[in-house]
């Protein structure tokens, strides 16, 4: 069974209204080619050649080729060398101590359940159960926060009823809070807002607060793209945490940082340098609609222990969907 | 030399100098470590292939009895290949001789090209020229609003008709209207997209095709993976992009995808983007990004600005100090307080041949408020303190802490460092390495001759 919005949403003893529209899935929704399908399809196309060889003949003689072709596939989707090693170096010596049968079907299956079960490690809904919940959006410049948070806005409302009130802490790059406010406009959201230039911390006090005396049920925070590089704009991100923390303690209750599926081994660091500024809970994996994969998510999930939560499919509203650790595996080899 | 690749080099190759020739096995083992690193700064799998394919036929029986040891040789052959293949000489715009220089920006979702696009407009409004921007994306929500704004920083003026018409219009009737208003250069943004998607890739090469720009450029992020050949090649079939601006690079990104855009498509990279603000943006030099690449620091830029700032007799000075290990904390805060006179810290940090060393020494990974610190602990120091810091200790470590509202353990932490830096520095200065003493041409020294810019 795929991930569904309800497994990877904890709401709490929070009522979903009856009248919630029907939770979408793909196959209600046959004009929108599915994320994975997709991919897939595109894969088929430019990579067929090597498709086919993991898909079938590649594990038909089990040699030295078998398992350079293996690695060629998870680098070619920015698992890195580290992860690739791991996980070949591991199947490899099942294969060799008859743990898992020298047969191709079921290397390839042992395969998709190591990669699984990496891309599964701490996996945990997200959190809503609060009143309000909060949640923090981060990551660098230009991967996909805002959109997200449109989208997610979107899902909340629609799918589960929920009232969402966003706040464009991003006061730095020309325009942010414009682009918010449409994506509010949108899904039905409101919004807390200010001037370029102001104090972050202290537009995310006023939504938190706007949210308490309004009744909300989930704040989003937007925050300003920053390479993970300049510790004082990670400061800064710091300091807004702080801020929701004094004022909702134990908030915020969900921090996602957004990784574009295109990044490469940098991803890494990119978590890395997140996670120690502020406690990051979970990855919102953007732009999967491409022919990235996102490999690298898989590091981050060995070496921080950091789950993927959302995968973002483009640039619509609906366009967002709870990650499938499964799904993500096939697709990662280029599988059905 | 100080980067993980020469280090795993170097023992990888230990045994080598005896025997005098690098046999196959040992260029084989060599060829791991390479293609790894290649692998790590995210060259993309199939030009990594074909490189190191390449650089083993060079490294075959190549000689390695001369002054550089194994580990160094191939070092220098890889770095010579990379430099090559990155495309030799920097490249610049194509200018009209007659009438308007029209350019056209295009890339994938986020990739910077809104703010190239405003950054480009400044660097050529620097140069005299007049410039007008073409609002082109009629998608993303606030994206005109956000052209608007830099356009405006960027003293360019803005076309735009709203997101109701069509971008192959608009592209049009700013190209006419920027003709007609005298402009000299006419940029024009477009919408981020996939390069799988037919429709939107189809509408950039109608723009192509209405507005005949001198220039197309591909901005390429820095910190894309593997996947950066694949868009560089539909990219190229659909709007036969000339050249390609390669973002955020003032990031720790490698950027291997610069490397496998140049390898794949042939287009050389014309601009780097190395921050938010309009000012970060400057030509690319190709071989500046090979060293990077390999983690080894842009040595060359790095020594560009440090020439500004520090006189010829200051750095013969102090590569005297640093070779005798008589450097103190005092020179040490002089240095600093130059390095930082030459810009935001974060953007020469990238170009610093020590950072492999400095993440060694325990992530000095110096940032402006980092700096702020060390200097406000140097400072809290009494004279003797800088010179001599194995005299803190205790009740020293204690007040200097409290001095510069500073934690007992940074304090600790910095004296520790400056301990471990000399040494390197003397062994460095003292040319230990060949061509590497860059070290001490981070901490001020100008550049020596014998390190040749293009
Ligand atoms: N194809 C695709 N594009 C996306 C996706 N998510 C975001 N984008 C696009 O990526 C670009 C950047 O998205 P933003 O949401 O502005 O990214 P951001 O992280 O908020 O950017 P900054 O605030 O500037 O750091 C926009 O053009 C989005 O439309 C996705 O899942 N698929
Ligand atoms: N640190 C850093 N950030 C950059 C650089 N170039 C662009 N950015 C940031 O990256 C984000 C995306 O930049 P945009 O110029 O909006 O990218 P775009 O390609 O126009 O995006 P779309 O129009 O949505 O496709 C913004 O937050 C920029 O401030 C750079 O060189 N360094
Ligand atoms: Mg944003
Ligand atoms: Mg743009």
């Amino acid at each position: 069974m795929a991930t569904t919005w309800n497994d990877i949403l904890d709401l709490g003893d929070r009522v979903v209204p009856d009248t919630a529209p029907p939770l979408a899935s793909e196959e209600e929704t046959p004009k929108k080619m599915g994320a994975f399908r997709r991919l897939r399809e595109s894969l088929s196309k430019s990579r067929r050649a090597l498709t086919e060889e993991i898909g079938s003949s590649l594990f038909d003689r089990i040699d030295d080729e078998t398992w350079e072709r293996l690695e060629e596939a998870l680098i070619l989707a920015d698992a890195g060398a580290t992860t690739t090693a791991q996980v070949v170096e591991k199947l490899e010596h099942e294969v060799d101590s008859g743990a898992v049968p020298p047969d191709g079907a079921a290397i390839r299956e042992r395969l998709i359940g190591l990669l699984t079960e990496i891309a599964s490690t701490n996996r945990a809904p997200i959190n809503l159960a609060q009143n309000p919940a909060v949640v923090l959006m981060t990551g660098v410049n230009g991967t996909g926060k805002t959109t997200s948070i449109g989208k997610i806005a979107w899902h909340l409302k629609n799918e589960f009823g929920l009232s969402v009130l966003l706040g464009a802490a991003d006061t730095y790059r020309a325009a942010a809070a414009e682009q918010l406010s449409t994506w509010a406009e949108r899904a039905g959201a409101d919004l807390v807002r200010s001037n370029e230039g102001a104090d972050p911390g202290s537009v995310a006090y006023d939504a938190l607060s706007a949210a308490q005396a309004r009744g909300s049920d989930v704040v989003i925070i937007d925050t300003a793209g920053r390479l993970h590089t300049q510790s004082n704009l990670m400061d800064e991100l710091g300091k807004v945490k702080r801020v929701i923390d004094k004022q909702i303690p134990g908030a915020p209750h969900e921090t996602l940082i957004s990784i574009d599926a295109t990044t490469g081994q940098n991803g890494l660091r990119q978590a890395k340098a997140f996670a120690e500024a502020t406690d990051v809970s979970g990855v919102v994996l953007t732009k999967l609609d491409g022919t990235a994969k996102g490999g690298i998510t898989l590091a981050i999930a060995t070496e921080l222990g950091i789950p993927v939560k959302l995968i973002g499919t483009g640039e619509a509203l609906e366009d967002l969907r709870p990650f499938d650790p499964e799904d993500f595996a096939r697709a990662l080899l280029g599988e059905e | 030399m100080f980067d993980q690749l020469s280090d795993r080099l170097q023992s990888t190759l230990s045994d080598v100098r005896k025997r005098g020739k690098l046999t196959e096995a040992d260029v084989d083992k060599a060829m791991r470590e390479i293609r790894l690193a290649l692998l790590e700064a995210d060259v993309n799998f199939k030009v990594v292939k074909a490189f190191t394919a390449r650089v083993k036929e060079r490294c075959l029986g190549a000689d390695v009895m001369g002054s550089l040891n194994p580990g160094q040789q191939v070092v220098k052959i890889v770095n010579e290949e990379l430099t090559e293949l990155m495309g030799g000489a920097g490249r610049d715009l194509v200018f009209s001789n007659k009438g308007i220089t029209v350019i056209l920006m295009a890339g994938l979702q986020g990739s910077g090209k809104t703010t190239a696009t405003a950054k480009l407009a400044m660097l050529l409004k620097k140069e005299g020229k007049s410039v007008a921007l073409a609002a082109c994306d009629v998608y993303r929500p606030a994206a005109i609003k956000q052209l608007e704004t830099v356009g405006k920083r960027a003293g360019a003026v803005v076309y735009q008709q709203g997101t109701d018409a069509d971008p192959v219009e608009i592209a049009a009737w700013a190209l006419e209207k920027a003709k007609e208003e005298g402009r000299e250069v006419l940029i024009v943004d477009t919408a981020g997209r996939l390069h799988i998607d037919s429709d939107l890739m189809d509408e950039l090469a109608r723009i192509r095709k209405r507005v005949k720009p001198h220039n197309v450029l591909l901005v390429v992020d820095a910190m894309t993976g593997q996947d950066a050949v694949g868009v560089a090649e539909s990219f190229s079939e659909a709007a036969e992009f000339d050249g390609v601006i390669i973002s955020k690079l003032d990031g720790d990104a490698r950027g291997g995808a610069a490397l496998s855009v140049k390898a794949v498509t042939g287009k050389p990279i014309i601009f780097a983007s190395t921050g938010e603000k309009l000012e970060d943006f400057e030509h690319f030099h190709p071989d500046r990004m090979s060293s990077r690449i390999l983690g080894m620091g842009d040595v060359l830029s790095l020594i560009e600005k440090a020439e500004e700032q520090v006189s010829e007799e200051e750095a013969e000075e102090l590569q005297k100090k640093m070779s005798e290990g008589q450097f103190t904390l005092e020179d040490f805060l002089k240095q600093m307080r130059q390095i930082r006179k030459m810009g935001p810290i974060g953007n020469l940090l990238g170009m610093m041949p020590g950072m492999g060393a400095m993440k060694k020494l325990k992530d000095v990974d110096v940032d402006d408020g980092e700096l702020d610190r060390v200097e406000a602990i140097i400072l809290s120091m009494t004279p003797h303190e800088r010179a001599m810091p194995q005299i803190i200790k205790g009740s020293r470590r204690r007040r200097i802490a409290e001095g510069s509202g500073t934690k007992i353990q940074q304090v600790n932490n910095l004296v520790k460092q400056f301990d471990q830096m000399k040494k390197l520095m003397k062994h460095m200065a003292n040319g230990q390495m060949p061509d590497q003493n860059q070290m001490a041409k981070m901490m001020g020294q100008a550049q020596r001759p014998k390190i040749r810019r293009r």
